[in-house]
């Protein structure tokens, strides 16, 4: 178990260590107008350097790249070049939102889809063939469009639920949960169809299996056979809701537009918009660390459910 | 290895027509193949179908209800909403087979090399394909977009990196696959070169599986190209079906129907890229789980053949079904197994001999059921009875011992827990109880250390001690019968003497009823007291085990044993005998 | 008697193991044993005994690390690709598995024409080839047309054979060829595989972990136990009379198709246990 788990954990630092590098040499190494940009045309040479010199952006890129990362150990993400405001605290809010409609989405999903996929899988017959349908919907439905969908009619029309904002958890437990409810529900669609469809898979997979003959054979109670059955079918299954954590997170971008919550994904728009460099730069890092948690949350989870994937 | 679910026999038509013709008689696979053909077309032909230039505003035509010339209406600057729609469609499709071809183009050279050569390129690929699959695609679009450029085009050429490893992926275990089946090693033992090892072995398999994940792609590169332009990273100014959505989302106060025309051509599109996916993937894995009901039809009630109540087993008349009961593999077959005797079933692959084997434990696979006759055992009827009442039979009263001894283990709980869990079910014993029973089983079944097997996974012991494992947890319960699946059938011969031995001390100790099934004459000469031939579903010749090898009845019985290679004499022999050289 | 066909010294086969600075498995330790053309020699032994990786080895799918491979004279131990495609002519393979040995999205004609073309044979002569091949085999010349899938077992092994007889080889290596076929049919595969021998002159090192099969088609057999090659002679001695304590478990562990006689070796397997448990006792005191 030790070994497995250091092997995740390496694997997890090399992509903390490498995807944030990349981006950042990518995009800086490309910002040397980028005073220019944000002064606009009418600005003079003198002024441009000047802004230059302020963001920093005229040293040698390894200078910059030491320099960030030397910031980093300190918690300083640096500033927007637009507002000025320090990042860190600016996404430190932005994503407690984008987690909270991200994990909310992906556990209610999660428990939704093996729900639905074990039911299929050992039912078969009209639940099946709905969840055949709703595979094909939820893949082939845009999110974002799902989304624009319950705006336009659960919240303008109807008024059920607020259209835009965010509301706090202490502020107003009943408003936050309304808050969040849409956006919810517009990025669960394709994940409990996604992770439905792996988890009927492979339960049906297991189900074909010949210890499941023998186990039955034995005479055990259906639950702890189906328990057998879960244990064996849940690595593959958990290894799609870790893909389909990060699909959530792209699918968050388009939902925190459309409900105008203020999250990681509007931050990133926003700053795409403007070219805010070091905005993006302190998204992506933010997200590639939550991502390599997750996964490694989710090896550890596979790691205990099957004997064989620690050991090998 | 034993057939479990029998295979229709073979059909005249060759595999590739197979797969096409499977899709093509497939309704929904035609109807959304149309879909996609009509799509296609009409955005080929949007000169010819649009009422108007899709760029053409008018002040008149601000939000234009439905009419004869703006059949969708209009927009918020006055364009015509199914002339953008149209075009736009060109703007979706050729940013999605751009994508799709930059995946492909990385993708698929990636994984036939990683799977056909594995080692360092495959790990450097593998752990690169891991690096591209950390972000979240938009994030990285946005990120990127300020170092390449607003163009759509560009965007839509790196999701398409992005996407590689999903085809670099399935590529590569595909071909690792069937990089180890024989027919390569027969291809290298021909001197085959790698190149043409991989362009007419290998392609030919990654083919189907790749064109249907192709569909998938194109449909995820359709929606997130519209996703990009609804946040705007778009060209305003062209037509797309992503722009009009964001022009419907910036008026969704005035006009909120805008949002549906273009979403629905999306939904559309990508749904019937993902039902011709699914078409395909169902032809591809022809005999694949599909929706089906699984019915354990239960037969019709005992009576129609007399139980006689003397025997320990009985089966009579018995008729085993698959495909909705009209492919009939068991005709009638009747058995009687007494305490305390070992019943030989023999027969060759496809005889139906594990078919009965199953069906006294009502364990027959998806599909198959008893369609007729009666099952009794100590004269209480098996068949028809409640899933409860059976539940106490099997484990308790009968025990099954299977073929594959590795395969039958649950591989993710420890031994002892798999073979405690029964003796607690069936005995209402307590854990330290339960735990005390198996130790003292696995030690009787010949285990060195059973404490150590106790906590041991299946994977970390050998098969010969697997098999023994199965038998404790067989006998386990102290049933009167044992079915015994060619319990030797995967062991080495010198194994397979001392599983015998085992089986037959328990059964001499136990006084258990046997039904041994198996093809092997020499198992059957070794621990079976009766005999039963069985051949294409009946059972043609019956009688104690010494009358069958001496006198057998039956024509088959005799080519069956004719065909024996034990007692003719050795090549060599021959060749001395006939002072025939050696070619 | 001719010389040598196959000459195997001192082989030693090591598969690298999984982690790092893992001792490599030792498969095979240092083997030796030599094929005369036209003659069957067998190969006995059981899961984990090396003789599949020996055939293999033969026939380059396996690494050699020690030892020589000699086939009419040449070393052929580290032959390259190029080399081994001008070895397929005289060397060639038939499988235990007849349902992954043959491409299932491939023809019969397709299959077997495969090695004929690689040899520059042109298309007209090939298809005559190939039909000859079938009618050799006694499969039915529409074969050509059909996929391998449509075939029973013992069916696709003839046409598995028919590959490995394309070019006319001098060596077969014959890995448990007939040991997923129902008994009735291995007797006619094997019978098959007895006359094309004395028709063509061919050899065949036989794998297989039955007993009674090895002695049904060897002219000399050889006995394999955990990487050694333990015992070797004539057919008809190392399978009725082994000397090597192995080998005489081996015999007495297959059973006989006969209740009573099968009584009485089973009464011999525990007598010989029990003497074999006996001296391995003293020699450990």
């Amino acid at each position: 178990m030790l070994a497995f788990l250091t092997k995740r954990i390496g694997a997890g630092l090399s992509v903390l260590l490498v995807v944030p590098s990349l981006t950042f040499l990518l995009m800086f190494g490309n910002a040397a107008n980028a005073a220019r940009q944000i002064l606009g045309e009418s600005a003079t040479p003198e002024q441009v350097a000047a802004k230059s010199a302020e963001l920093g952006v005229n040293r040698p890129l390894y200078v910059q790249f030491v320099d960030y990362v030397g910031q980093l150990f300190v918690g300083d993400l640096g500033r927007s070049w637009f507002t000025a405001e320090p990042i860190g605290s600016l996404l430190a809010s932005r994503a407690t939102v984008t987690l909270t409609v991200v994990i909310g989405s992906i556990l209610v999903s999660t428990l939704l889809a093996f729900a639905l996929g074990i039911a299929a899988a050992l039912r078969r017959g009209a639940l099946d063939i709905a969840l055949q349908v709703l595979a094909i919907v939820g893949f082939a439905v845009p999110g974002f469009w799902l989304a624009l969908l319950l705006v336009s009619n659960l919240a303008l029309q109807l008024r059920l639920f607020p259209a835009t904002g965010f509301v706090a958890f202490t502020a107003s437990p009943g408003q936050w949960l309304a808050s969040i409810t849409l956006p919810i529900v517009a990025l669960m669609v394709g994940a409990v169809a996604g992770v439905a469809q792996q988890v009927r898979g492979s339960v049906i997979d297991v189900l074909e299996q010949d210890y499941v003959r023998t186990l039955r054979a034995r005479g055990l109670p259906s639950w702890r056979v189906v328990a057998h059955v879960l244990r064996n079918a849940s690595a593959p299954a958990l290894t799609v809701v870790a893909l389909t954590f990060i699909g959530t997170l792209s699918g968050a971008v388009f939902v925190e537009r459309i409900f105008a919550l203020p999250g990681l994904g509007l931050a990133a728009t926003n700053a795409a918009v403007n070219g805010d460099v070091p905005v993006i730069m302190g998204v992506v890092l933010v997200m590639t660390t939550i991502v390599v948690l997750v996964n490694l949350v989710v090896d550890l989870a596979i790691g205990l459910l099957n004997p064989k994937v620690r050991l090998s | 290895m034993s057939q479990l679910v029998p295979i229709p026999a073979p059909t005249a038509v060759p595999a590739r027509r197979g797969v096409i013709s499977k899709v093509v008689h497939d309704p929904l696979g035609v109807i959304s193949l149309v879909a996609l053909l009509l799509i296609v077309l009409a955005t080929v032909l949007a000169a010819v179908l649009a009422p108007q230039d899709p760029a053409r505003s008018s002040l008149d035509d601000i939000f234009a209800p439905i009419s004869a010339a703006h059949p969708l209406g209009g927009d918020s600057a006055g364009r015509d909403l199914l002339s953008r729609l149209l075009y736009g469609a060109q703007v979706s499709l050729l940013g999605a087979t751009i994508a799709l071809l930059a995946s492909l183009v990385i993708g698929l050279p990636a994984g036939l090399i990683a799977g056909y050569y594995g080692r360092t390129f495959d790990s450097v690929s593998s752990w690169a394909s891991n690096l591209l699959q950390a972000l979240p695609a938009i994030i990285v679009l946005l990120a990127l977009r300020t170092v390449f450029g607003p163009s759509i085009w560009t965007s839509m050429v790196i999701f398409g990196v992005i996407l590689a490893p999903g085809a670099y992926r399935l590529v590569r275990a595909t071909v690792s696959g069937v990089r180890n089946e024989l027919y390569i090693d027969a291809a290298l033992v021909s001197g085959l070169s790698d190149t043409r090892i991989i362009a007419r072995h290998m392609l030919r398999v990654v083919r189907g599986p790749l064109i249907m994940h192709s569909a998938m792609v194109l449909a995820i590169c359709i929606n997130i190209q519209a996703g990009l332009e609804f946040l705007g990273f778009g060209d305003p100014q062209t037509a797309s079906w992503g722009s009009m959505l964001n022009e419907g989302f910036l008026n969704i106060f005035q006009a909120p129907q805008m949002l549906f025309w273009p979403g629905l051509a999306l939904f559309l599109t990508s749904a019937a890229l993902a039902l011709v996916a699914s078409s395909l993937r169902d032809a591809l894995q022809a005999g694949a789980a599909k929706p089906v009901r699984r019915r354990s039809v239960k037969a019709p009630p005992a009576g129609n053949g007399a139980v006689p109540s003397d025997a320990l087993l009985s089966v009579r008349d018995l008729r085993v079904a698959y495909s909705g009961g009209s492919v009939e593999v068991v005709h009638g077959v009747s058995l009687d197994v007494a305490h305390g005797e070992v019943v030989g079933l023999v027969g060759e692959s496809g005889s139906g001999k594990t078919q009965v084997a199953l069906s006294v434990l009502d364990l027959l696979p998806t599909g198959g059921q008893v369609t007729s006759g009666a099952i009794a055992l100590a004269g209480e009827p098996l068949l028809g009875r409640s899933a409860s009442f059976l539940r106490t039979v099997r484990g308790h009263r009968i025990g099954y011992i299977p073929q594959e001894p590795l395969s039958n283990l649950d591989p993710s709980f420890r031994i002892g827990n798999q073979l405690s869990e029964v003796v607690r079910v069936h005995l209402g014993l307590s854990r330290a109880a339960a735990r005390d029973r198996v130790l003292d089983l696995l030690a009787r079944v010949g285990i060195p250390d059973p404490a150590r097997t106790y906590r041991a996974f299946p994977h970390e012991i050998s098969g010969g001690m697997a098999q023994r494992v199965l038998i404790a947890g067989a006998v386990s319960c102290d049933p009167e019968l044992l079915i015994a699946d060619e319990p030797t059938t995967a062991l080495d011969v010198t194994v397979q003497a001392d599983i015998l031995d085992l089986l037959r001390d328990l059964q001499q100790e136990k006084g258990l009823g046997v039904l041994f099934v198996t093809h092997d004459f020499g198992v059957v000469a070794d621990i079976c007291d009766r005999v039963l031939v069985m051949r294409q579903g009946e059972i043609v010749e019956d009688g104690p085990a010494e009358a069958i090898f001496d006198t057998p009845q039956h024509d088959y019985t005799r080519s069956l044993l004719g065909s024996m290679l034990d007692g003719r004499p050795a090549r060599l022999a021959r060749v001395k005998a006939t002072g025939d050289g050696r070619a | 008697m001719p010389e040598s066909l196959l000459e195997v010294r001192d082989l030693i086969v090591e598969y690298p193991s999984k982690g790092f600075r893992a001792q490599p498995f030792r498969a095979l330790h240092g083997v030796s044993i030599n094929v005369k053309a036209g003659e069957t020699v067998g190969l006995v032994g059981e899961s984990g005994s090396g003789k599949t990786t020996l055939g293999r080895a033969i026939l380059g799918l396996a690494p050699v690390t020690g030892g020589s491979i000699r086939f009419e004279d040449r070393e052929i131990g580290h032959a390259s690709r190029r080399e081994r495609r001008g070895l397929a002519r005289e060397l060639q393979v038939v499988f235990q598995d007849p349902y992954t040995s043959l491409n299932p999205s491939m023809t019969v004609g397709d299959i077997l024409t495969e090695p004929l073309w690689i040899t520059g044979v042109k298309r007209q002569a090939a298809k005559a080839q190939v039909r000859e091949l079938l009618d050799k085999v006694q499969l039915p010349k529409d074969a050509v047309d059909r996929y391998a899938r449509e075939f029973s077992g013992g069916q696709r092994q003839r046409v598995a054979i028919a590959r490995a007889l394309a070019l006319r080889p001098k060596l077969v290596v014959c890995d448990e060829p007939v040991s997923a076929l129902d008994l009735s049919t291995q007797a006619t595969v094997l019978d098959l595989l007895i006359e094309l021998q004395e028709s063509l002159g061919v050899a065949y090192l036989f794998v297989s972990h039955d007993l009674g099969v090895v002695r049904y088609i060897s002219h000399r057999v050889a006995v394999m136990y955990r990487g050694e090659l333990v015992e070797d002679g004539d057919g008809d001695v190392v399978t009725s009379r082994p000397e090597h304590p192995y080998t005489q478990r081996l015999l007495l562990a297959a059973p006989i198709p006969d209740p009573i006689r099968q009584e009485a070796n089973r009464a011999n397997r525990h007598r010989l246990l029990a003497q074999q448990a006996e001296q391995d006792e003293q020699a450990g005191l």
